[in-house]
């Protein structure tokens, strides 16, 4: 693993991704459009607590979608190429920080639309952002992971969701809370613990990330 | 991955350490067997027919520690022992491993299935209902449930033994300490409804008398014992099955 090697990764995965603009719009437009089916489908006023649990509940679809094609793309040559040149801890982590990205865009994408269509009044926006920033982090590492397995079995995308959700679960209910205190504006006392929980697992994650991806590199 | 260790997928040769005799005389083996079902017959009629506290809302209902809780505990053994084994395989890429490792997240599993029915019709006696989200335990046994489902169709949908047998193992080890710190992070989030937690009469160490420990412990072991029992014969049925598709 040298630092060089991700950088070399990172510029690569955001050239391809930036070239290949259909992709970037297509992201675009799923959220957009679920946002949209849902504020039709809710038509006037939304509580604040079903308010938070819709926006998680789009994110956590819209995450798994969109990460599950980021081994999709590697055709069989371009993996033996990869195999034999980077380590695989680079490989992951710059996986990870590419998605991480990814995920950050995505979920200021789908705020910007849920505010404009759905309507919200976050009170704590500070703390809402970093909520989601630290759950981008998570959603990453963990959807990473996973869309590697995927892939290796086969790229189905029913799998792919079928591992994620269960094993995304702790963050999804941690963020969720975070996220309901960030709206109802409590003070920063109050989310610290969770703050805490977020970052711990965060941490976690990369680590077994990390620890577990040489062993599905090497086949 | 070298040539050498993809030709003992399923059969390691004699003189390695994971061979076992699938047919020798293991009658030495047999006393936790025995001891397993001596227990388990033991708790069943001691737990019914022993002297219980009179406590409210569980009444006569605390006999279930003796069932449902002993059930909870072999199955969160076997999900360890599962771990150890596909840790074990990781790091020696010995398919034998991966086979017991898949052989005791299904003994768990099946272990969860009793656990959860006896856990309902008490929930239905105490609480009035057979499910409840507002409880951290439930939660966690129904996302423990849904992980090791994933980890059934992972491992069912990749028809290579080796390729299989490696990303089954890495999703067996991420997803189990993703569900350990759920379970801990969850009585965070939401109170339990539990004996013994959120403030709810308990079985807990003041409660739980000489008497019930006298049940209550044998019961533990007892069930575990069965657990490792079932294990095995999972186990000698998959060496067997290998031995048939060598031939």
């Amino acid at each position: 693993m040298s630092l060089s090697q991700i950088n070399t990764l990172l510029k690569k995965e955001f050239l391809l991704e930036f070239r290949q603009k259909a992709s970037l719009g297509g992201i675009l437009v799923y959220v957009a459009a679920t946002v949209f089916i849902s504020a039709l489908s809710f038509t006037g006023k939304i509580h604040t607590h079903e308010w938070n649990a819709l926006f998680w509940v789009i994110l956590l679809f819209a995450s798994v979608t969109v990460s599950s094609k980021s081994f999709l793309k590697e055709t069989k040559g371009l993996g033996l190429f990869n195999y034999s040149y980077y380590s695989p801890r680079s490989f992951i982590l710059s996986k990870i920080i590419f998605n991480m990205v990814l995920m950050l865009i995505i979920s200021l994408i789908t705020l910007f639309f849920y505010i404009w269509f759905i309507g919200g009044n976050i009170k704590n926006f500070s703390l809402f952002f970093i909520t989601l920033a630290l759950s981008s982090t998570g959603f990453a590492g963990v959807l990473s992971l996973m869309s590697a397995i995927a892939a290796k079995a086969n790229n189905n995308f029913a799998l792919m969701s079928i591992l994620s959700f269960p094993v995304l679960m702790p963050m999804v209910l941690v963020s969720i809370r975070l996220s309901k205190q960030a709206i109802d504006g409590l003070s920063w006392g109050v989310s610290y613990d969770f703050l805490l929980i977020l970052a711990a697992l965060n941490v976690l994650i990369i680590m077994l990330a990390n620890l577990l991806f040489p062993y599905l590199w090497n086949d | 991955m070298g040539v050498e260790s993809s030709e003992f997928t399923e059969n390691p040769p004699k003189n390695s350490p994971n061979y076992e005799q699938p047919t020798t005389n293991c009658h030495m083996k047999n006393w936790y067997k025995i001891l397993s079902v001596l227990l388990i017959l033991y708790t069943i009629f001691w737990g019914l027919m022993g002297p219980v506290p009179r406590l409210d809302i569980l009444n006569e209902t605390i006999r279930n520690v003796y069932y449902h809780v002993p059930i909870w505990f072999a199955m969160l053994f076997m999900m360890s022992v599962s771990i150890w084994y596909a840790i074990r395989y990781l790091l020696s890429s010995d398919t034998v491993f991966e086979t017991k490792s898949f052989n005791a997240a299904k003994v768990g599993f099946f272990f969860s299935i009793p656990g959860i029915i006896t856990g309902c019709f008490w929930a239905k006696y105490t609480w009035g209902t057979y499910w409840t989200f507002q409880d951290p335990k439930l939660n966690g046994v129904a996302i423990g449930i849904l992980i090791y489902l994933a980890y059934f169709i992972l491992r069912n949908s990749i028809p290579d033994e080796l390729k299989r047998a490696r990303i089954s193992a890495v999703y067996n080890i991420f997803a189990y300490v993703m569900l350990i710190v759920f379970i801990m992070i969850l009585p965070r989030l939401t109170d339990s409804l539990h004996p013994g937690n959120g403030g709810n009469p308990a079985f807990g160490k003041y409660d739980l008398d000489n008497n019930m420990r006298m049940v209550f412990y044998p019961a533990i072991i007892g069930w575990i014992l069965f657990s490792c029992w079932v294990f095995e014969i999972k186990n000698r049925i998959a060496q067997l099955n290998s031995i048939l598709n060598d031939q």
